[in-house]
């Protein structure tokens, strides 16, 4: 298992996010979340045509490695807590663990009238971040989709690694 | 005035706290379905449950409501305080033959307990439930508690479809009874990102809301901005609405609620109205009545939910002034069974 590059979502007060991690680029990341989305599906393709290589190289080798890059990369980019079922093509590109609720299918009824967090003032909300990038995307609409509740096993783990052994496997 | 004695012969049973008989394509056993399903305007009251452990506590809080509203939501730690569980005060209620709604918050507790609470309150004859997500610890009384967050209201609202309908734990397991609910949100059509909200209100029905309980109305034109969007959208016909109200004791109270209590919005022509008022808490209580008779006319609303917070003593005398019932009378201990109604309330 990762360790994890952010401090959990699920805080105490007091445990404020920290000042040095603004979210400045996570932010630059939904507003161009139509750039990632375009960039992203490429990747996703390819890592899909991975499969069998990975197959052979060995999953449970892999898993290690692939989960640190993935988090180095997409905690850089979405400011990602590798809860490890990732759903950022369908939140605006806005992680929605970042959320000091965890909220994964829309916003609360506590957002402030300028659109900031309840518990963190400070912060924008996530959620009218994701409707933001949503609207951008071409994909956008699938926000409205209702989600399962999050499956807490998985965190740390590589979404990409699941998502290329599921591929695989359905190709099978 | 004693309301006119005109019970609906579906709102009675010879047992007050046992479930009603089934009524065809009903979720629940409950009073609240039936005045909704049979398109009364419904009124609904919250009931703050007490910083102790007497019931008479409960009960008492109950009675003022009695007689003037069909349903009685029990908090879950509102504003992230400790009082009363809301099964306990639920169970409580059911007991005296009252129509409660317990509302379950995603704050205090994971979803192994949260099925289990299901369960045990529709065991206690509990028919609706209002499923919640909570406000943030930070603005409670512990906020050194670990917030939970396990789920979210909506995938709250789908687990307890799925126990209801597939009779079925989220883990597939199986129930040998399933809970026979009426199962409830909660939409604030006045906070941000505007309009995603309505959006939001679709995703709640379609993971299993069946009504909904929106945040304090205190700005018109901003609801009717959002209802026409959800009329467009059909939302009214698949979904029961029912619209949050509440009178406000001052002007200083309103600007307290605003810059303290998660999710309110209150415009400033409100809290000038209250600061003008050489009775503010005679003139929050009329913007209160004026407020639900202009919901009433309101296109898709289904009634109101009256939230009364350290007001309660108010809820029967502002229902009555606004006059939204129009001569029905909701359920009160001495209904019986051998009580005819007066006329047939769906032949008028």
């Amino acid at each position: 298992m990762t360790t994890l590059l952010t401090p959990s979502a699920f805080e105490p007060r007091g445990k404020r996010p920290p000042p040095d991690r603004k979210p400045r680029m996570r932010l630059w990341s939904i507003r161009h979340a139509a750039l990632i989305e375009r960039l992203y599906g490429r990747f996703e393709a390819s890592i899909a045509a991975l499969g069998p290589l990975l197959a052979r190289i060995g999953y449970a080798r892999l898993e290690r490695p692939v989960a640190a890059l993935e988090a180095g990369a997409k905690g850089f980019l979405f400011d990602c807590r590798m809860c490890g079922d990732c759903v950022l093509s369908k939140t605006g590109m806005s992680c929605p663990m970042n959320c000091p609720k965890g909220m994964r299918n829309g916003p609360c009824g506590g957002v402030r009238a300028d659109g900031a967090c309840e518990v963190y003032p400070e912060m924008p909300c996530v959620w009218v971040k994701a409707y933001e990038g949503s609207l951008a995307m071409q994909g956008g609409r699938a926000i409205v989709e209702v989600l399962p509740p999050l499956n807490h096993a998985r965190k740390g783990s590589s979404t990409w690694l699941r998502l290329a052994r599921e591929r695989t496997k359905a190709d099978a | 005035m004693t309301p006119i004695v005109r019970p609906h012969p579906h709102d009675i049973g010879h047992d007050p706290a046992a479930p009603l008989v089934d009524l065809p394509g009903h979720s629940s056993r409950g009073r609240l379905e039936r005045v909704l399903r049979r398109g009364e305007f419904a009124v609904t009251a919250e009931l703050s449950p007490p910083d102790s452990a007497n019931a008479e506590d409960v009960r008492k809080a109950a009675q003022a409501f009695e007689g003037w509203v069909d349903g009685i939501n029990a908090t879950d730690g509102s504003g992230a305080h400790c009082h009363m569980s809301s099964v306990a005060v639920c169970a409580i209620l059911t007991r005296i033959g009252y129509s409660p709604v317990l509302q379950i918050s995603c704050r205090d507790y994971n979803r192994i307990a949260i099925q289990g609470a299901v369960l045990g309150a529709a065991a206690l004859g509990v028919g609706n439930v209002l499923c919640l997500t909570g406000d943030g610890v930070q603005c409670g009384d512990h906020p050194e508690a670990k917030p939970v967050f396990d789920l979210d209201s909506i995938s709250l609202l789908s687990v307890i479809r799925m126990m209801r309908d597939e009779s079925r734990f989220l883990s597939g397991r199986k129930l040998t009874a399933p809970p026979r609910v009426f199962i409830g949100a909660a939409e604030n059509p006045f906070a941000p990102p505007h309009d995603f909200r309505v959006l939001r209100l679709a995703k709640k029905m379609a993971a299993g809301a069946q009504f909904v309980q929106t945040q304090y109305c205190f700005d018109l034109p901003l609801f009717r901005r959002f209802m026409a969007r959800a009329r467009d959208m059909g939302l009214d016909r698949q979904c029961f609405i029912l619209v949050g109200v509440g009178p406000i004791a001052s002007a200083r109270t309103a600007r307290w609620m605003r810059a303290n209590v998660a999710g309110v919005h209150i415009p400033d022509s409100v809290v000038a109205r209250l600061e003008g008022a050489a009775d503010p808490r005679a003139e929050g209580k009329r913007i209160c009545v004026e407020m639900i008779q202009a919901l009433r006319e309101e296109p898709g609303v289904a009634g109101v939910h009256v939230m009364a917070y350290r007001q309660s003593q108010y809820v029967a005398e502002i229902v009555r002034e606004s006059g939204v019932l129009r001569g029905r009378a909701p359920w009160r201990r001495d209904f019986v069974p051998s009580m005819q109604p007066v006329e047939s309330l769906e032949a008028r």
